[in-house]
């Protein structure tokens, strides 16, 4: 079996267990509401996840009790694990069949696209007690598979001569990696907003505090991405900014990333208002790489859409 | 501001430029431009734009389809977006703004960066974070442990009687700086390029040369202040031009490589012979030339009624899909005693008869599809005239014929004959001298770096305060983060660890 075969089926490997993942977690959630039920206890979504805010906006973590989530849901990320080192696998023999960075087509932006999200959300389950967001992430890699298997596959080749470039590894590479925490953080957001905002709710601050780290790391990469997507242009192109359509909603992204940022130095704006723009600069990500590769026309055009 | 308490003086005009300009320069209206300038700049991905390079046609063509609501459109400069008024007026107020709310933060760093730690507040224990215990170690020694704990984490540190004072990070504010005013330094390098560059594209069929002044460019686009007259000179032929394409597999026809070898001659008489390919542009002193596009250019032979050669070489084609079905003009207004013209198309790798699209990109088996033409062909009216189009008013449809490389087509009444001798490839070049993209990358690496340290760093203040009670000494100890991101934990546990620990030698390394 060649290296191609081989990453086709670790992907389909991956996307069955993906669902078995997604599948404990939603069981270790409800096996946790059913508990906390019972107990009738209110306060226990609060008491799980301890984030503090001091007077002066700072956000501290404080160590925080994860033995609500339960068994069952831990074992779910420990199948999630696994899963994302068979997607890495195949992302890499990818690349090895096709003798270049595996990024070059949407198929592939699909498959690195999924293994980013779930590293990020891996990585940010180090730090931060995200557990109960496990499952719209891991959803939505599943969906990202699901799309890449079914309507983006291409069988792995050689790139049009414009790609062929060490800045296309350099270049996307990074673009991914952010796009990864941004996922996570706007899942974040979302489900900041989604909780009815009493006063002191301390699980929406928790999430907002995820949401700000992760686009705290996201955003200088996505900021070297950019940089870096200009240079290349100007080697391929004869000009390092054109407004392509790829370029501008890079643009877009970046500048509504930095408005969220402001937002969380502004008196008032933090909350609610910041998780809006999180959402906008989220949504500008996604149609970059979805709607602009459909829809408009520019000197961006991969083949195989 | 304590000013603000005091300022009912009768001082009407300043007291309004007073709060245009403090609303200006808040964080709020930060957040609100940015906001701005992001939705300012999503209409000129939607509808065609007249300086993107990508399609110089496209805006012509919405006139076209839209005839309607484009001059509306176009009174709002939305075809030329990233231009306009508008979107100028965003970014400058936003820059006006940042500049109005950094610096003042710049003068007050300063200050802070010369004055001593700030003293601890009264309450430590309401800080991020706070620890008391006791200790069985003498206060000064207590106090400068933990000052030179603190320094050789190169904290700032001041060391009173009762107390340690220590901040570190300035950093950050620096690289916030840097990071803002980086905005400043790109705006003046687009702003070089924009009044002194300018682009241009050139076809060379192979075997041809182009000289670098305006009028050997087949479009030029020069900006307000470029010095049309002082280009740099120098000429560049194109040798040969070298196509790949995928014989085969899912990607059948995709191009592979593309490989244009030129030589090109300085001002100075000195020749040199080099490749460009896609992603390796030519640069001749700050003037680059890129390969952006390629075609076959039909070689042929025009012979008139007189049996003279009345046009001799290759003509460019224009591709016009993925498999290089390329259509093109031939002229040949010297022939006597009738003018020919000649509308062709040329197929790269033509199939029999039954159809006239190419059915692979590259030149396998060429087919030139010729309609002849003869009459006036309305070149001497002084108008400027397409190479790329037949004025058929004056013309005379007189056959058509299919040719194959050698092949002749003899046109009815002895007017004449036309060869089709061979293809030559083309190349494209886009041609483009851009000033002030030394200082856009200077401002690019000063943003990367400036946000890096804004972000990644933390002010943060630390304070050790020990007081004698009649049970021994009480040591506390707080800290606290300047930034929206709290204070690391690991500094401030070590810090307890080293004070708590009995004296030893290995405490200290
Ligand atoms: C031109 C567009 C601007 C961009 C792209 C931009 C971007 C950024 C970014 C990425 C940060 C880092 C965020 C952080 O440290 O948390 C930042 C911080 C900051 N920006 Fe801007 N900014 C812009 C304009 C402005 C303006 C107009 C103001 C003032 C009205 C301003 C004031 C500040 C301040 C005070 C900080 C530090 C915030 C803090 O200490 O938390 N910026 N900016």
């Amino acid at each position: 079996m060649n290296s191609a075969q081989l990453s086709d089926d670790l992907i389909t490997t991956v996307l069955v267990i993906y669902a078995l993942a997604f599948c404990l977690q939603a069981a270790g959630l409800a096996v946790e509401r059913v508990k906390r039920n019972t107990r009738k206890s209110p306060n226990m979504a609060t008491a799980a996840v301890g984030a503090r805010y001091v007077p002066d906006g700072g956000i501290t973590e404080v160590a925080h009790d994860r033995s609500g989530y339960g068994v069952v849901g831990r074992m779910g990320t420990v199948l999630l694990g696994f899963g994302f080192v068979l997607n890495l696998s195949s992302v890499i023999l990818r690349g090895m069949a096709a003798g270049r960075a595996p990024w070059g087509n949407m198929y592939e932006f699909a498959i690195v696209g999924a293994a980013a999200i779930v590293a990020a959300y891996l990585a940010g389950l180090r730090v931060y007690p995200i557990e109960r967001i496990g499952i719209w992430v891991i959803g939505l890699a599943l969906v990202i598979l699901g799309c890449a298997v079914t309507i983006l596959y291409t069988p792995a080749a050689d790139l049009i001569p414009v790609l062929n470039s060490y800045w296309l590894a350099i270049h996307v590479a990074a673009a991914i990696i952010a796009g990864g925490a941004f996922t996570v953080a706007a899942v974040a957001s979302l489900a900041q907003l989604l909780r009815r905002r009493h006063r002191s709710d301390g699980e929406a601050d928790s999430l907002e505090g995820v949401s700000y780290g992760l686009i705290l790391f996201a955003f200088p990469v996505w900021t070297f991405a950019v940089i870096a997507g200009a240079v290349w242009a100007e080697a391929a192109w004869g000009r390092y900014w054109g407004w392509d359509p790829k370029e501008t909603w890079a643009f877009i992204t970046w500048v509504f990333y930095a408005a969220y940022l402001h937002a969380q130095s502004t008196a008032g704006w933090r909350g609610r208002r910041a998780a809006w723009f999180s959402l906008l600069g989220y949504a500008a990500f996604i149609f970059n790489f979805v709607g602009v590769n459909i829809w408009l026309p520019g000197l961006h055009s991969y083949a195989g859409v | 501001m304590s000013k603000r308490s005091t300022s009912v003086r009768p001082s009407h005009g300043w007291g309004w430029a007073r709060w245009v300009w403090r609303t200006l320069t808040s964080m709020r209206t930060a957040v609100v431009l940015l906001i701005f300038l992001a939705l300012a700049a999503v209409p000129g991905s939607f509808l065609p734009q007249r300086n993107v390079a990508s399609d110089p046609a496209s805006v012509q063509r919405f006139y076209l389809e839209h005839p309607g609501i484009a001059p509306w459109l176009d009174r709002f400069s939305l075809f030329d977006v990233y231009a306009a008024p508008w979107f100028a007026a965003v970014y400058m107020l936003l820059l006006v703004s940042m500049m109005g709310c950094v610096l003042p933060r710049c003068a007050r760093l300063w200050r802070e960066c010369r004055a001593a730690p700030a003293r601890p507040p009264t309450q430590l224990s309401r800080l991020e974070r706070f620890r008391e215990f006791p200790s069985d170690v003498p206060v000064d020694a207590v106090l400068s442990r933990a000052a030179e704990f603190l320094r050789r984490r190169r904290y700032r540190v001041v060391l009173t009687d009762t107390d340690v004072r220590a901040e570190k990070g300035y950093l950050r504010e620096v690289g916030n700086l840097a990071f803002h005013l980086s905005l400043l330094v790109l705006l003046v390098g687009v702003a070089i390029g924009k009044l002194f560059g300018f682009e241009g594209r050139a076809a060379l069929a192979e075997g041809e040369t182009f000289t670098n002044v305006q009028s050997s460019y087949d479009a030029f686009t020069p900006s307000a202040l470029t010095q049309v007259d002082g280009l740099t000179s120098f000429s560049m032929t194109l040798e040969s031009l070298d196509a790949e394409f995928a014989l085969g597999g899912p990607r059948m026809g995709e191009p592979r490589a593309f490989d244009a070898r030129v030589t090109y001659t300085r001002d100075d008489g000195s020749a040199e012979s080099t490749n460009i390919r896609p992603n390796q542009p030519l640069n001749i002193e700050g003037t680059k030339l890129f390969l952006s596009g390629h075609g076959y250019a039909p070689r042929v032979t025009v012979r008139d009624g007189d049996g003279e050669v009345a046009f001799s070489g290759p003509v460019i084609f224009l591709p016009m899909d993925g498999n290089f079905t390329s259509d093109g003009v031939i002229k040949a207004p010297n022939a006597s005693p009738v003018q020919l013209g000649f509308q062709g198309l040329l197929l790269p790798t033509g199939p029999g008869r039954e159809s006239d699209r190419s059915q692979f990109p590259d030149l396998f088996a060429p087919r030139l599809d010729l309609t002849a033409y003869t009459g006036d062909l309305g070149m001497d009216s002084g108008l400027p005239q397409s190479v790329f189009t037949l004025e058929r008013a004056g013309l005379e449809k007189v056959g058509d014929q299919s040719l194959r490389v050698g092949e002749t087509m003899k046109l009815p009444d002895g007017a004449g004959t036309i060869t089709f001798d061979g293809v030559d490839r083309f190349a494209n070049f886009q041609i483009a001298y851009d000033p002030g993209k030394e200082i856009s990358l200077v401002a690019a690496i000063m943003l990367m770096v400036g946000l890096t340290a804004s972000l990644l760093i933390r002010r943060r203040r630390v304070w050790v305060r020990c007081s004698q009670s009649s049970r021994g000494v009480i040591v506390e100890m707080a800290g606290h983060s300047l930034t929206r991101r709290g204070s690391p934990a690991a500094d401030f546990d070590d810090l307890v660890r080293a004070l708590t620990e009995p004296t030893s030698p290995e405490a200290r390394s």
